[in-house]
């Protein structure tokens, strides 16, 4: 049997048009059966309740990244939190922390974006592409099938607590994905570039309190790749050092 | 006025592979409804095709192969020479996405791994773990970011502007700040996506309304082959969440509540393999006539991992296994999972020949929104992705072309008459009105996949052609609730809802009028398939009334003459 429960949504309402409105509170009852998302039921109050509420979503699956959220203080993809899995009558719910808020529950992420595209996060070659493929072993492959997973919902980005102190910080995401092709036995970056991240803005501004790890809703562990990239650049930087590196580009 | 050589719209494999192959000769600009990687083609999870021949079990894989596994998967109704096109560019595309930095799996020897998918002689498909689409559109997006191709991020479409059938541009609207935008191009190419969500069960994305084929069938264009619409055999119970062909390429097993594999009573030759059509139908038919398993959400059939074991499904297929436990909170590893047939993917849309271009000089589309046609009356899995990112690529050449001819000259006169007949729109949907678009589209999206379904019979199908004049006539005292421009999430979807009636009508009205069954259109009343009458295509073009007038067009056929389709 199909049981339905009446939950009360309280969704945190804002509008960057009308500043001189303070973000508030506006509570929504609303009967869920067992096994809703979150999300569908957004979708309902939207359709039902209060059709001016705004909030982003798209695959419904949790592979787009759309709809990540604070859902009773706890960041998750709207898609794939069940209502019922919070044990509680109340849901509250909140935009992403660390970006400016649009309307509602949908956040500007043009600073989130600016960050992933500055670490250049595309494949670098220096050499000419064979006729095939280019050959990749699959152990080295599976090296970044965890960052490959990052679906840029930039659920670490809130909740990463070196951003939330408003530094210019570059964030989680955007070193997973530059690891990702750091790693990557095709990619030919000189080594050099990566003297861009190499400060406070960059991989030594992580405080290492791991909460991007906890918040990634796909299991990638963004702390990881800043460890990785700080060893790299270590690496570099005795080879440098004792003139070893060839890295002359 | 903005003004551009190539307006793009879309920021899926399509719409982005065409941006980075004019970006350097051309002002391009791209609009897309959400941002580029939250585009449907990310959902896509099995993998695409091209006849590389790394296999093992496929050393002699061929195009041709490729070409003819297609064209019979269609039930004869592709046109041949564009699958031939597409099959030959599908080898130097999946190289090239390769060298872009696409991160395939891998055989063992280092090349690209490829796997058996349904109606292929061959294991073709080419795939990235079971997240095959995540990774195709993050090396596209990434490629764009690279070139610096100009996105307009959270813009849609409200009108395509066409003068005495030549494009002028669109008439678009910035979601974020409320305002809309003519923008003026020489060329204009959709790449907008499928029309799922005209049905309440389907596997795709909420954005995928269909509604940039309804804006072309408005502005004039023809579109073709409404009427055929897959239904993928296996989407988890409840959600219709995707469940990938993958899983039984891999070896999983179709199980009925007898707790038999029951498609060897159906085509014991292809078994589980066999085309989505076939399937999808076997496992309704199972589902008919008893044998399913009961759930308070459903019938359902199980999909059974568990004998291919943990380690290669959490190589192969972790996608599907994240799934299961987020959404049903079962892992295949332990459990079979309930599934069931749901529409999932549009085979018919803006009509285009092998260049993508259409009955309207300067507007192109290319991708899921285009009807070539390359997959006929029934696609084979891993071809949608290959088809979206060839026919990305086909329509730079095309478009190159046409802008060498330099007396193209858009003229703003147009967009800015159409500019106000849309603010007209947008405000009758503001201030009168008393039917909740939600009502609507929940009605004709019940009628849809009720009676423009799995099955289909005359008497079903006059029932949706009626609901749907009803559903037109509602349509006209539809109100939003705000009147609020800017982030007003409910006004795009009115806006879009009236293009997804326009399309529900053409689908049914094609369904109807096509007495026979092919592929994915099966007729109860007419269970075969018919060559004499109906080797042809379905034209719908918007008549001077409004309503849809249908038409039909020759199949192209080459070297391959059509025959009983065998698994």
């Amino acid at each position: 049997m199909i049981t339905a429960n009446e939950y009360m949504f309280k969704i945190l309402r804002y509008d960057m048009k009308e500043p001189e409105i303070q973000p508030y509170f506006k509570s929504y009852r609303i009967k869920v059966i067992s096994g809703l998302t979150v999300l569908m039921t957004l979708l309902r109050i939207r359709d039902e309740i209060d059709g001016t509420l705004s909030f982003r979503s798209s695959c419904r699956s949790a592979v787009c990244g759309s709809c990540a959220i604070v859902i009773n203080g706890k960041i998750d993809l709207a898609c794939r939190s069940q209502v019922a899995s919070f044990g509680d009558k109340t849901i509250v719910l909140e935009p992403l922390p660390n970006l400016e808020i649009i309307k509602d529950l949908v956040v500007d992420m043009t600073p989130f974006w600016d960050m992933y595209e500055n670490v250049k996060p595309y494949l670098i070659r220096k050499s000419s592409e064979p006729e095939k493929e280019i050959l990749q072993g699959e152990d080295e492959r599976k090296r970044i099938d965890q960052y490959v997973n990052c679906i840029l919902c930039a659920s670490c980005y809130g909740a990463c607590p070196v951003l939330s102190r408003g530094t210019d910080y570059i964030g989680p995401a955007a070193f997973a994905k530059l690891e990702r092709f750091v790693l990557d036995s095709r990619d030919e970056r000189p080594l050099r570039s990566l003297e861009e991240i190499n400060n406070e803005k960059g991989v030594w501004g992580c405080d290492t309190m791991l909460r991007c790890i906890d918040a990634c809703p796909k299991d990638v562990r963004p702390a990881d790749s800043i460890i990785g990239l700080r060893k790299t650049l270590l690496k570099y930087k005795a080879k440098k050092i004792f003139g070893m590196t060839n890295d002359e580009n | 006025m903005l003004s551009y050589d190539v307006l793009i719209i879309g920021g899926g494999l399509a719409g982005l592979r065409a941006a980075v192959g004019l970006c350097d000769k051309y002002n391009v600009g791209v609009l897309s409804k959400v941002h580029p990687v939250r585009s449907h083609s990310i959902a896509a999870q099995g993998g695409i095709n091209a006849a590389l021949a790394n296999s093992p079990h496929g050393r002699d894989d061929t195009r041709e192969k490729h070409a003819f596994d297609t064209i019979k998967g269609s039930d004869y109704l592709a046109d041949q020479n564009a699958v031939e096109i597409m099959c030959s560019e599908a080898i130097k595309v999946v190289y090239e996405m390769e060298h872009w930095g696409c991160p395939f799996s891998r055989f063992p020897d280092g090349s690209i791994a490829q796997r058996p998918f349904g109606g292929a002689g061959y294991p073709r498909t080419c795939y990235s773990a079971d997240l095959t689409g995540h990774a195709l559109l993050n090396t596209l997006n990434e490629r764009a970011i690279a070139k610096g191709v100009n996105i307009y991020t959270e813009w849609f479409v409200l009108s395509l502007v066409a003068d005495n059938n030549v494009c002028h541009g669109v008439i678009a609207f910035d979601l974020i700040n409320g305002e809309i935008a003519p923008i003026l191009a020489k060329t204009t190419l959709f790449a907008t996506g499928g029309y799922g969500r005209v049905y309440l069960h389907s596997t795709n994305a909420l954005i995928n309304t269909g509604s940039g084929i309804g804006i072309a069938y408005k502005a004039g264009a023809p579109i073709k082959d409404m009427e055929f619409v897959q239904f993928h055999p296996t989407a988890l119970i409840g959600t219709n969440i995707l469940i990938t062909e993958a899983a039984r390429g891999e070896g999983g097993y179709l199980i009925n509540k007898n707790g038999e594999r029951f498609m060897a009573h159906y085509v014991p030759n292809a078994m589980e393999l066999a085309p989505r059509d076939i399937v999808s139908r076997s496992i309704q038919t199972e589902i008919d006539e008893g044998r399913g398993f009961e759930h308070p959400l459903g019938k359902y059939i199980n999909l059974d991992l568990r004998h291919l074991g943990a380690r290669n499904i959490l190589e192969k297929l972790p996608g599907i296994r994240n799934i299961c436990i987020d959404f049903i909170g079962l892992d295949p590893i332990l459990e079979p999972i309930p599934i069931m047939p749901c529409q999932h993917y549009s085979m018919g849309g803006i009509d285009t020949n092998e260049k993508c271009e259409t009955g309207i000089s300067g507007f192109y589309a290319a991708g899921e929104c285009a009807c070539v046609s390359v997959h006929g009356a029934n696609r084979l899995g891993g071809n949608s992705l290959l088809d979206t990112i060839v026919f990305g690529k086909l329509a730079c050449f095309a478009i190159d072309e046409y802008l060498r001819d330099n007396s193209i000259k858009p003229d703003e006169k147009f967009l800015l008459s159409k500019k106000e007949e849309m603010e007209k729109k947008i405000y009758r949907l503001m201030y009168r009105g008393n039917e909740k678009p939600y009502r609507i589209l929940a009605d004709l999206s019940k009628t849809m996949s009720d009676c423009v379904g799995i099955f289909r019979e005359k008497t079903c199908l006059e029932q949706a052609l009626r609901d749907i004049d009803k559903i037109k006539e509602r349509f006209k005292d539809v109100c939003v609730s705000s009147s609020t421009m800017h982030m007003n999430y409910e006004l795009l979807n009115t806006i879009e809802l009236e293009y997804m009636i326009e399309i529900a009508h053409t689908i049914a009205l094609g369904a109807y009028l096509r007495e026979e069954s092919r592929g994915a259109h099966f007729r109860k009343d007419f269970n075969t398939r018919n060559d004499t009458d109906w080797l042809k295509h379905t034209i719908a073009r918007i008549g001077k009334n409004g309503q849809p007038v249908i038409s039909y067009k020759d199949v192209v056929i080459t070297d391959y003459q059509p025959m009983e389709r065998q698994y």
